[in-house]
């Protein structure tokens, strides 16, 4: 089932460090090559744990942006 | 309001290195000043020297980056020629209780409303890692290659003792009480002092073998409490009381000695 929570990153500003891989309960993000990215965007449940602990100010979680 | 739009988007993305904590701190800080109703032009943001102090450079309010422990002399004036803004200091540990640390106990002493937020991440990090005041005892440093044989100051109780009428403790891994104690601190009328335990993987993190930026957190994560576990450093609110602010004493007095003086 799609979530009901987009997760966008900018790769632009992301600088790979992680730590919203690690604070995610729900594995939604992985580290790529040298930037996070979304794996299981159906599994978010909009907890913001990851854009609050961004650094970088990378990471947006918005509701309501899956279905389009 | 939405906190990103307090970003100057055109000096994005910032300097600070992967995993930083500071940038965990400016978003707490800017995640807090935007659910509060202050016109954005109604708020000044002064910094020192040092990676942390470079926080001022993206923010969309009044800024000024001054010179090397000076911040708070700079607020003091900008505070006292215009009463009416809020006025912000972010600034290190090396910043604010080394070179600046005379201004910060005179600050407090004088209960100037000022919110001073000070990004302790226990290292000079822009010149590579000399210890500060704030290095634990026998922590290594560029300049402590066998270990710092210092004591740290703890210093809540030093702006507690200075005087200082809120004082906060606050970490990087803890980003909804982070954001909330900076809050009360804006709210708070009169001298204000939240110290945020940030992390630098670059310097401190890896002269004490402390692993990546997320190692790093899971170090805050056991070795601080809100709840006072023993053996940690206690996160929370440790002064918060009301005293007649600086510059309302000031502007009373020329207001009572202007009405002495007529007829003269
Ligand atoms: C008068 C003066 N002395 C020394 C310096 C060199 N200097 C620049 S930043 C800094 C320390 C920065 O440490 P801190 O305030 O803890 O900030 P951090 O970089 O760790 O965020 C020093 C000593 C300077 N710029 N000016
Ligand atoms: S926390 Fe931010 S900067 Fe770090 S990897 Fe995730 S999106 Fe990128
Ligand atoms: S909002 Fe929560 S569940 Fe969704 S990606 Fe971020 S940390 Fe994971
Ligand atoms: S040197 Fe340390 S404090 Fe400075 S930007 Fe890098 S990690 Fe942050």
């Amino acid at each position: 089932m799609a979530s009901k929570f987009q997760v966008s990153i900018l790769p632009k500003y992301c600088k790979g460090c992680g730590i919203c891989v690690s604070v995610c309960p729900k594995q939604v993000l992985a580290l790529g090559k040298d930037k996070a990215q979304v794996e299981h965007a159906d599994q978010c449940i909009g907890c913001l744990n990851c854009e609050y602990h961004c650094p970088d100010f990378a990471l947006t979680v918005t509701e309501g942006g899956n279905d389009e | 309001m939405n906190y990103k739009d307090l970003l100057r988007k055109d000096k994005m993305p910032h300097i600070w290195c992967p995993g930083c904590g500071h940038g965990m701190v400016l978003s707490a800080f800017l995640r807090a000043l935007a659910k509060k109703d202050f016109d954005p032009d109604n708020v000044a943001v002064i910094s020192g020297i040092g990676c942390s102090s470079r926080a001022s450079g993206y923010l969309d309010f009044n800024t000024l980056h001054t010179t090397h422990g000076r911040a708070i002399p700079f607020a003091t004036g900008i505070k006292m020629a215009k009463p009416g803004l809020k006025v912000i200091v972010l600034t290190g540990d090396g910043d604010s209780t080394a070179i600046g640390g005379n201004h910060l106990i005179h600050a407090a002493r004088r209960n100037i409303e000022l919110t001073v937020i000070v990004f302790n991440n226990n290292i000079y990090g822009m010149t590579s890692g000399q210890y500060s005041p704030l290095t634990p005892h026998m922590k290594l440093a560029t300049t402590a290659p066998y270990g710092n044989i210092d004591y740290p100051f703890d210093l809540v109780n030093l702006a507690k003792g200075a005087g200082a009428t809120f004082v906060a403790r606050s970490a990087t891994v803890q980003p909804r009480h982070l954001e909330k104690v900076i809050g009360q601190g804006l709210d708070h009328n009169g001298f204000s002092l939240i110290e945020v335990i940030t992390q630098c993987p670059t310097y401190f993190g890896r002269k004490n073998k402390m692993g990546s930026p997320v190692d790093m957190l899971q170090w805050q994560r056991e070795n601080t409490s809100t709840t006072g576990k023993e053996g940690t450093i206690p996160l929370g609110i440790f002064a918060q009381e009301e005293r007649p602010e600086y510059g309302e004493n000031y502007f009373e007095l020329i207001k009572t000695l202007g009405e002495g003086k007529s007829g003269e």
